[in-house]
């Protein structure tokens, strides 16, 4: 993984002392809320219902164990023993005071972390795919890229003050598991006929109240060009994004208002004239950075693992976890494990900081010290041998972290909601609960098979509920609770926004109406080979909608 | 009102016009890019500097082939919040060879002053009083290490082998 | 919230502290209380119109931030507020927060 060097540890400390020296501005009164707000938020510090939230970058959700463990330290030391991993690849910590937090800085500083933009209208925390340099359908690590664009982008000049936030994801694999067509720029890796490297590039995808899908406004980018190209697309944007109104400030309604057509022409326009003005991406430095993200000492190994295969058979718990949160890798004798922080009854995305540890100490133990964040809030081992997949599975149990449920009914992305968060119209967290309650029975969850759902608290669309196979957005109604339900949503390279069915659901009621839609798919699947997704593509919303609105009508 | 310029708080030796008001026959004066449209061959015919105030918003159009005859262009900022300045400097800097003063103008505050510095920005006009202090007392705690090259690289150091990183001097 | 109806809610002054962000109500001696029931409560829209005009003073002196008056109810002895968001910033989230102890039973866990 990426290590500071002088320079980059020169620059996190600067940063924390500028913001020690803003924070004290705020508190002396020198500054007022409004001319500090923006500043916080570039630092990742919220002010949510209970408390002040930090929100931690974990770039492109890489972590080693040291790190790890030290956010187990700063969840015991000044938040109450736990913190939120999120969709996108941060942690946040619900209940932080601000004048803690320059302190809270320099502890990460000092594992090379930091919580640069991660809010603010500025360029965010570059995401990529979790399973990046483990998997088997990779053509390209995209790791090397989201760090050189972190670099770039981190306290920008240019683009601090953009019209609104501003995301990038990265994969180098066709099965997209970053989300990419639902990010402001997201870039697939691809090689062209002669064998180069580039991007495909999309712009304009996003979430919120509006969801768009990306278009595609680039084939091929060599990828020399990474950074003129983005340089180009965010100086048009930067300059022609609307500001008069902040519900149509992303990027995507400028694509949207200007045409796909007119918006590529000025991106290549200015790209054109940026090319003579420095900032390519030599080789050399590609190089250099790529080093960093060399593949670790893989053992030569057999394809099999007796060892693993013994334990199927010995044990029917093992089996089902292999089953769902073990995943293929591209070294022989390797595993990629999904550590699920969805616990059935539990908040979705928690960890407590003695889980931290756990998950510290296992990865040290045995994934060459490497731990992932993933986009559907969870964690990942990607360098498992199977030869020590029982012993990790008995390890994670340990820690009640062994729940095999990785992209099962109850393995649901949930937004802070209306417990935290200080935007929300209704509570997420205590539905998504709710719902892995009524399918915690195992088999039945196997027997449903691959299904994604996404739960948001409002509109804003944090829990991702437009690209859920089911989604569920909590609104309020003359201050009750209730519930939509979008179905035939998909966050993957077929990203689909989900289509409203109908009028919600009370509280009372939406964990009835999600199994009323999963039961009508059971029904109505080929066989169980058809998936949730793949049924909803075939049959429509017809059948979903009379079996959850019948009896009303 | 406060004008600091290379590092000092300087007495302004220029007007800027209103649209309306006449030109004075000497001094150095600043007008309206419409104005500056309408009235050019006057403008520039005088020999006293002419410079030209712009507003986010605003694009380059038809300024362009005239930057070498302008000894200031100022650019405002009407909220701290509003970046596009940021990116007209660039463009003046970079791409038009752009090398009379650059003054930043309107909601100018503190911490927005580094990166204003580092997109081409040499002169700020300043009325926030805690700002005013800060820069009187060098007191402007800034990230020095940069990740980018960007509009200041005659002020900038550049780290040996590292294409992208460059380090600014210690004071504003 | 300020809006003049003739049936007039009962209104406390809530905030979060700067410093810490802790959630605070304003008490009838002008401290800032993370207690609802030591709030001042305003019963009349006059008196509420004062009570804001002291807790916006508080704001401008950088003692508080996020600001808002906030409907309650009298429940038996007890001080609520009526909306559910208000609700969970006086007394917490309805979870089960996550804790390093063994999750054992959920019944306490208030169900909507
Ligand atoms: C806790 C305080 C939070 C606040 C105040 C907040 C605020 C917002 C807002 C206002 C938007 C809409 C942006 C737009 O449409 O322009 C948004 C979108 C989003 N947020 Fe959050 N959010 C919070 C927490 C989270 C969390 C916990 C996650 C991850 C689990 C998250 C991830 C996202 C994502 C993925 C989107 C949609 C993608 C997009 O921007 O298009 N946010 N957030
Ligand atoms: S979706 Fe709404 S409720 Fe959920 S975290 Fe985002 S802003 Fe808050």
């Amino acid at each position: 993984m990426y290590r500071y060097d002088e320079f980059d540890r020169a620059f996190v400390h600067e940063r924390v002392a500028e913001f020690r020296d803003q924070v004290g501005r705020r508190l002396s009164g020198e500054l007022t809320e409004d001319q500090f707000k923006p500043l916080r938020l570039m630092n990742g510090v919220y002010l949510q219902l209970h408390a002040y939230m930090l929100r931690i970058a974990i770039p492109y959700g890489t972590l080693s164990s040291r790190q790890l463990r030290q956010l187990a330290a700063i969840a015991r030391d000044h938040d109450r023993g736990y913190g939120h991993f999120t969709t996108r690849q941060n942690l946040q910590f619900n209940w932080i005071a601000l004048k803690d937090v320059p302190d809270i800085l320099e502890k990460l500083a000092a594992v090379e972390m930091h919580a640069i933009q991660t809010s603010g209208n500025c360029i965010r925390n570059v995401t990529a795919d979790h399973f990046a340099g483990a998997a088997a359908d990779e053509i390209a690590d995209p790791r090397p890229y989201a760090e050189i664009l972190r670099q770039w982008s981190s306290l920008h000049p240019e683009f601090t003050f953009l019209p609104r936030k501003f995301k990038i994801a990265v994969t180098g694999s066709p099965h997209d598991r970053a989300a990419i067509q639902t990010h402001d720029i997201g870039l697939q890796l691809t090689r062209d006929a002669t064998g180069a490297l580039g991007f495909v590039v999309y712009v304009g995808g996003g979430q919120g109240r509006t969801p768009m899908v990306a278009r595609k406004i680039r084939d091929f980018l060599p990828e020399r060009d990474l950074l003129a190209y983005c340089t180009a697309i965010l100086r048009v944007y930067n300059l022609e994004g609307r500001r008069d109104n902040k519900y149509k400030a992303r990027i995507k309604i400028l694509v949207h208002e200007s045409g796909e057509a007119a918006f590529r022409e000025a991106v290549e326009a200015e790209f054109a004239a940026l090319r003579d003005e420095a900032l390519d991406l030599p080789t050399p430095e590609r190089d250099r950075i790529a080093t960093y993200f060399a593949p670790p000492p893989f053992a030569a190994l057999p394809e099999r693992s007796v060892v693993f295969e013994r334990a199927i058979a010995a044990d029917p718990d093992f089996a089902r976890f292999a089953s769902r949160n073990a995943h293929p890798h591209k070294v022989p004798g390797y595993a990629i494990v999904t550590v699920s922080l969805k616990p059935v009854g539990g908040p979705p995305g928690d960890a407590t900081a003695t889980q931290m540890e756990a998950v510290a100490d296992i990865a040290a133990h045995y994934a060459f010290d490497e731990i992932r964040v993933s986009h559907e809030q969870n964690l990942v081992l990607p360098h498992v041998r199977r030869d020590d997949l029982p012993a990790v599975f008995a390890a994670l149990r340990q820690a009640g972290l062994a729940t095999p449920n990785a992209g099962l009914v109850t393995d649901i992305i949930s937004c802070p909601g209306l417990d935290y968060c200080a935007l929300a119209t209704a509570r997420s967290i205590p539905v998504a609960e709710r719902i892995s309650e009524r399918f915690a029975d195992l088999d039945r969850q196997h027997e449903i098979g691959d299904i994604k759902i996404k739960i948001s608290g409002c509109i804003n669309a944090c829990g991702h509920h437009h690209v859920g196979h089911i989604g569920i957005l909590g609104l309020e109604r003359k201050g009750e609770e209730f519930y939509q339900i979008t179905l035939g949503g998909s966050g993957d390279e077929t990203c689909t926004i989900g289509e409203i069915v109908g009028p919600g659901f009370s509280s009372r009621r939406i964990v009835d109406a999600v199994e009323t839609v999963i039961d009508t798919y059971l029904a109505l699947r080929t066989s169980p080979r058809e998936n949730f997704l793949a049924a909803y593509r075939r049959l429509g919303e017809a059948p979903f909608r009379e079996a959850l609105y019948a009896a009303a009508e | 009102m406060p004008l600091y310029r290379s590092g000092a708080f300087v007495t302004d030796d220029w007007t800027f016009l209103t649209d309306d008001t006449p030109l004075p026959a000497t001094g150095a004066v600043g007008v309206s890019r419409t104005r500056f449209l309408a009235e050019r061959d006057a403008l520039l015919g005088r020999t006293d500097p002419v410079g030209v105030m712009l507003t986010a918003g605003d694009t380059l159009a038809g300024i362009v082939p005239d930057l070498p005859r302008l000894a200031l262009i100022a650019l405002r900022f009407p909220k701290y919040g509003d970046g596009r300045p940021y990116s007209l400097a660039r463009l003046l800097r970079e791409r038009h060879g752009y090398r009379g003063e650059l003054r930043a103008i309107g909601d100018v505050l503190h911490d927005q002053i580094p990166l204003m510095r580092r997109c081409g920005f040499d002169a700020f006009e300043v009325s926030h009083p805690s700002t005013v202090a800060a820069l009187r007392d060098q007191r402007v705690v800034a990230v020095r290490h940069h990740y980018q090259p960007a509009s200041a690289e005659a002020s900038e150091i550049r780290p040996e082998s590292h294409p992208w990183r460059r380090v600014s001097a210690p004071h504003l | 919230m300020s809006k003049r109806s003739k049936t007039f809610a009962p209104v406390v002054a809530t905030a979060n502290d700067l410093a810490t962000g802790t959630v605070v109500f304003r008490t009838p001696d002008g401290r800032w209380s993370a207690d609802l029931a030591t709030a001042e409560i305003a019963t009349t829209p006059a008196e509420a119109d004062a009570l804001r005009l002291r807790a916006d003073a508080d704001v401008a002196a950088d003692r508080v931030v996020d600001l808002a008056l906030v409907p309650v109810v009298r429940d038996g002895a007890f001080v609520r507020p009526t909306a559910l968001r208000e609700l969970i910033r006086a007394s917490g989230p309805t979870i089960t927060l996550p804790t390093d102890a063994p999750r054992i039973g959920r019944a306490a866990r208030p169900t909507p």
